[in-house]
């Protein structure tokens, strides 16, 4: 998949990963709030190659009315990836691992939004990936919670995502497509860096206790580095910039 | 310490002796804001003026609301807000209102603009709305000018006094519906499109200090020219 090279080193000696990085380094992240105008809330995100757009509706009636729960409102989300994401066209019907993230997504969020204050009704997210390159899912819920923050719906604190991984033995940050498939574990972390809490935490691969600190402390230490632009994306819309 | 500020969801507003408000919650010792808005500390007490947001309705709220339907005992009226109104029809008809007698049709139609105070609310019903009250009922004139719900106090200010303000430069009187509606009426036209323009100028500008002064010179500035 992508246009590079297949029998690339994803570690050389100097410390220095397939696509440039220092081990420590995430991928080039932009955040903007806002930019769709039907929508109540929406976010837009560059995760290095990765691009997601969030939209944002509610909170509004719940459709159908058997869902509804009337001691608090629900959150719903969709991830869906457009046929054109990836490599290979993808069919656009929800696969098992879209419907996976949509409920990891969900439960990542849930936390974090208060929706007691709204009683029988649900807010919608939905996430549309237009170019995915590895971590889709972090980049999502990290512009997944800007859209909620903007739509106005109330928060503890904004979920900030990043990925670490393990790659030729050794943590590293963000995690992208070839170190996903190459490498040898991944676990995306989703984090709420004002309360200090974690809201999502998946690996894929093995990794040794010690290796496995180290990886949610790598982890964490990303989103904060998320958390800081999310908050600038934000500011950016609603204060011109100065926070 | 700064009084107002900036704040988006997470931040940290103060940790001293107050009293959570709207929109802040009380996290260990922390106020912390839930909403993207301003923070507002006001003797012993915290609040954000939320700058994006539905309407949620309160009892005793005034709200400017439209007629979308009816029943044969009932009005349903749109408040901006994730849940309708409901107007009984025996607030409009009085006590010896009869379902076959009286036509609803005949007070209040489809598409009629109200001003109603939210009677009741609670999370089983939808929001029951009067319009037996004074300053309630049927508005006959004037432009309904839509903002964000969050911007209501900034709009009325301190004691009424952006409001007022607005209203004495431009002889109008402007209806103000908590759920972000308000209503502008003014029997010279130059009057009606000067307080529309500082009713959007400052939902536009709600995070900016000073917004009285911001508004005063609009106002001003208008009068000369």
């Amino acid at each position: 998949m992508g246009g590079r090279d297949a029998t690339m080193v994803l570690l050389d000696e100097n410390g220095i990963r397939c696509d440039g990085r220092k081990v420590d380094e995430p991928r080039k992240i932009m955040i903007k709030a806002g930019g769709l105008k039907n929508a109540d809330g929406s976010a837009y995100i560059e995760f290095g190659d990765n691009k997601i757009l969030v939209g944002v509706f509610g909170p509004r009636d719940v459709h159908p009315k058997h869902m509804s729960n009337t001691d608090t409102g629900i959150l719903r989300v969709r991830y869906h990836m457009e046929p054109f994401s990836v490599g290979e066209r993808k069919r656009p019907a929800p696969s098992r691992r879209e419907i996976e993230i949509s409920k990891v997504i969900k439960e990542a969020l849930e936390p974090a939004v208060l929706l007691k204050r709204f009683p029988r009704t649900a807010v919608d997210v939905f996430i549309e990936v237009l170019q995915a390159d590895g971590g889709t899912r972090c980049a999502a819920l990290a512009a997944a919670s800007v859209a909620l923050a903007d739509a106005g719906i109330p928060m503890r604190d904004m979920v900030a995502a990043c990925a670490a991984g393990k790659v030729a033995d050794t943590i590293i940050l963000d995690v992208n497509n070839e170190e996903d498939q190459a490498g040898q574990a991944d676990m995306p972390i989703g984090y709420m860096p004002g309360l200090e809490k974690i809201t999502l935490l998946q690996l894929d691969g093995v990794l040794t206790p010690e290796e496995y600190k180290k990886c949610v402390r790598v982890g964490i230490e990303g989103c904060k580095i998320v958390y800081e632009l999310q908050k600038k994306a934000l500011a950016e819309k609603y204060f011109g910039g100065s926070s | 310490m700064e009084r107002r500020k900036n704040v988006i969801p997470g931040d940290v507003i103060t940790s001293g002796p107050f009293r959570p408000e709207q929109n802040v919650i009380l996290e260990d010792k922390n106020i912390i804001s839930t909403v993207v808005g301003v923070s507002e500390i006001y003797d012993d007490t915290v609040r954000v003026i939320p700058f994006a947001g539905k309407y949620i309705p309160k009892i005793d709220d005034l709200v400017v609301g439209k007629i979308l339907s009816h029943t044969s005992l009932s009005w349903e009226l749109d408040i901006n807000s994730c849940y309708v109104g409901f107007l009984p029809a025996q607030d409009v008809f009085g006590r010896d209102f009869s379902a076959h007698a009286d036509e609803l049709t005949s007070k209040l139609k489809q598409g009629d603009m109200v001003a109603v105070r939210i009677a009741n609310f609670d999370r089983t019903r939808d929001p029951l709305v009067t319009i037996g009250d004074r300053d309630l009922g049927k508005i006959d004139n004037g432009i309904l000018v839509k903002i964000s719900p969050g911007t209501i106090p900034r709009l009325i200010g301190k004691k009424g006094s952006m409001i007022q303000m607005i209203e004495n430069a431009t002889d109008a009187a402007v209806t103000i519906g908590q759920n972000g509606w308000v209503v502008v009426s003014c029997e010279s036209t130059e009057g009606l499109l000067k307080a529309k323009e500082a009713v959007i100028m400052v939902d536009q500008k709600a995070h900016v200090a000073n917004l009285t002064e911001e508004v005063k010179k609009m106002l001003e500035s208008r009068n000369e020219s």
